[in-house]
């Protein structure tokens, strides 16, 4: 069985898997990998179930030896992965022979990257997920919610459901644009934003602030008027476009509260939110006005990717 | 009852009952839980019941889901009280572990015995879980309680804080950042991932507080460390 010896790890260095459902009436987050897409594609270059955990390394700063040789896959952002120097392209799945350090230094392109082995990697399941989530003290490897640190060892589950391949076809990796449009699923509070808040909203450019984490990205740009009367806490779906009075809006992602009561302009859509995770403070997105239904299907048909 | 619903993402739905707070609310919003959770099976993804709205999350197509609610809603009538455990929390009252009661019953113009008696004096409702695990938004307290959230939040509240915010009162489950107005403490453990649903708290519960005295806090397992001296 694999087994991966930490030795260069970061605060935002996590142990992520698809996230945690049934319990959000509880208070409890949904935690999970920010970029679900590339962490589909890093299991199955290994033929694993698509949800099985994954290492979340975001900004590099990253670096594991191998225990005994090895078969792992990378995929999402190219953070300079080499294996004892050696280039590695990301989106592919390659051999750690026992020794041989495998290094994520630095951002090239994108933010995260998620590193698969066999199986998966063994974390302690809390609530029906290993997802990390340092504020909620839950999941991880021991269950406690806590980041990689140097000289943890990492185990695979070792068992896998599906083919392996080598790597992800060109045509079926996802594009990290410069300037993405996101689409935005326009919700019920959209029509109470006033003067030329909503022409703004949708054609402006809105600048990735340096106030990020996995609760919330915040944006800035052009100041929106709320003029509706005053929310009630609600439920608060992953991806809602908050605006707090100061009218600068909040995409709200995996480790957000449970709810709030800031007006939304909507919530983007999963494959906006994949996109966003791999957008750099500083850099810039659009929104794109969809509905609901429009959004589904075009999901729907997304995930025939991986049938 | 005619329900409002409306899109807030991908796969979810926003069901609207209410447009102000109100105890009254819950028995509803119980009730509609209940027939949501049963409609949807399988195919609810989660359901986030608040104050005034349930929030559903599917795995299905938006417009079949959309129907789906309708039509569990229909003839929507209160839930009778099966729905919902009634719970007593033992509160450690004493400025050491709560450092707002002596503000408060100044604000008040009343004695610490008076905060006290009030805070305990009636159940509250949990109107909706958020925030944290297992921290349940609870009121409404008597409005000679009802006291604005600090102006600073504090860095680091105690597991167990008993707190109140405008007219409505939490306990803190775990160690978190807070701007609620603490008054005591509780020894009961409100979330435990060991604990057959997880949260002691479920929305639509009803919550009444009980003073006890330091010793029997200590008995329950309570920590008299002072807010201060946590850090």
């Amino acid at each position: 069985m694999s087994q991966l010896r930490v030795e260069a790890s970061t605060a935002l260095c996590l142990l992520q898997d698809a996230g945690r459902f049934g319990v959000r009436h509880l208070g409890v987050t949904q935690g999970g990998a920010l970029d679900w897409v590339a962490m589909r594609w890093a299991n199955w270059l290994l033929g694993n179930a698509l949800d099985s955990a994954v290492v979340e390394i975001a900004l590099g700063g990253f670096s594991v030896v191998a225990e005994q040789d090895c078969v792992l896959a990378l995929a999402g952002a190219d953070l300079d992965a080499q294996v004892n120097g050696q280039a590695v392209a990301p989106w592919t799945r390659f051999n750690l022979g026992k020794g041989q350090r495998l290094t994520l230094r630095q951002p090239r392109q994108g933010v995260r990257a998620y590193l698969a082995v066999p199986g998966g990697f063994v974390g302690e399941p809390v609530l029906g997920s290993c997802s990390t989530v340092v504020r909620e003290e839950l999941g991880g490897l021991d269950g406690q919610g806590r980041a990689l640190v140097k000289g943890e060892v990492l185990h695979a589950a070792g068992a896998v459901v599906g083919q392996v391949r080598s790597h992800v076809p060109e045509a079926l990796r996802p594009v990290y644009a410069e300037k993405p449009v996101l689409d935005l699923v326009m919700g019920a509070q959209i029509g109470d934003f006033g003067g030329t808040s909503l022409f703004e909203a949708f054609n402006r450019d809105w600048t990735l602030d340096s106030r990020a984490d996995r609760m919330g990205i915040r944006l800035l740009g052009p100041q929106l008027v709320y003029q509706g009367a005053p929310m009630i806490s609600e439920g608060i779906p992953l991806g809602a476009v908050q605006v707090p009075p100061d009218g600068q809006p909040i995409v709200l992602l995996n480790d957000r509260q449970t709810i709030g009561g800031y007006p939304r302009l909507g919530a983007l859509t999963p494959l906006a939110l994949a996109q966003l995770a791999q957008c750099m403070p500083g850099s810039a997105v659009r929104f794109r006005a969809v509905v609901q239904d429009e959004a589904w299907r075009e999901q729907q048909l997304y995930l025939l990717r991986w049938r | 009852m005619t329900p409002r619903i409306e899109a807030v993402a991908i796969d979810s739905l926003m069901v609207r009952l209410f447009d102000a707070i109100d105890e009254g609310n819950m028995p509803w919003i119980l009730a509609a839980s209940q027939r949501l959770r049963e409609a949807f099976g399988q195919q609810l993804i989660d359901l986030v019941p608040s104050y005034t709205t349930l929030m559903v999350q599917f795995d299905l197509a938006p417009g079949e889901a959309r129907q789906r609610i309708q039509h569990a809603l229909e003839g929507l009538r209160p839930d009778a009280g099966q729905a919902g455990r009634r719970h007593e929390i033992p509160v450690w009252y004493h400025a050491s572990v709560g450092p707002e009661l002596p503000v408060l019953a100044a604000r008040g113009g009343m004695s610490e015995a008076e905060v006290i008696r009030l805070h305990c004096g009636r159940d509250y409702p949990v109107f909706a879980l958020g925030f944290a695990p297992g921290f349940g938004f609870m009121g409404l307290v008597d409005e000679r309680l009802a006291t604005p959230r600090l102006s600073t939040p504090r860095k680091r509240v105690a597991a167990g804080s008993v707190g109140i915010a405008e007219r409505q009162t939490a306990a803190y489950p775990a160690v978190s950042p807070g701007g609620w107005n603490l008054i005591g403490r509780t020894p009961v453990r409100l979330f435990d991932r060991e604990r057959e649903g997880y949260s002691l708290l479920q929305p639509g519960d009803r919550v009444r507080f009980v003073a006890v005295e330091r010793a029997e806090f200590i008995n329950l397992g309570g920590d008299d460390s002072p807010l201060e001296a946590q850090a």
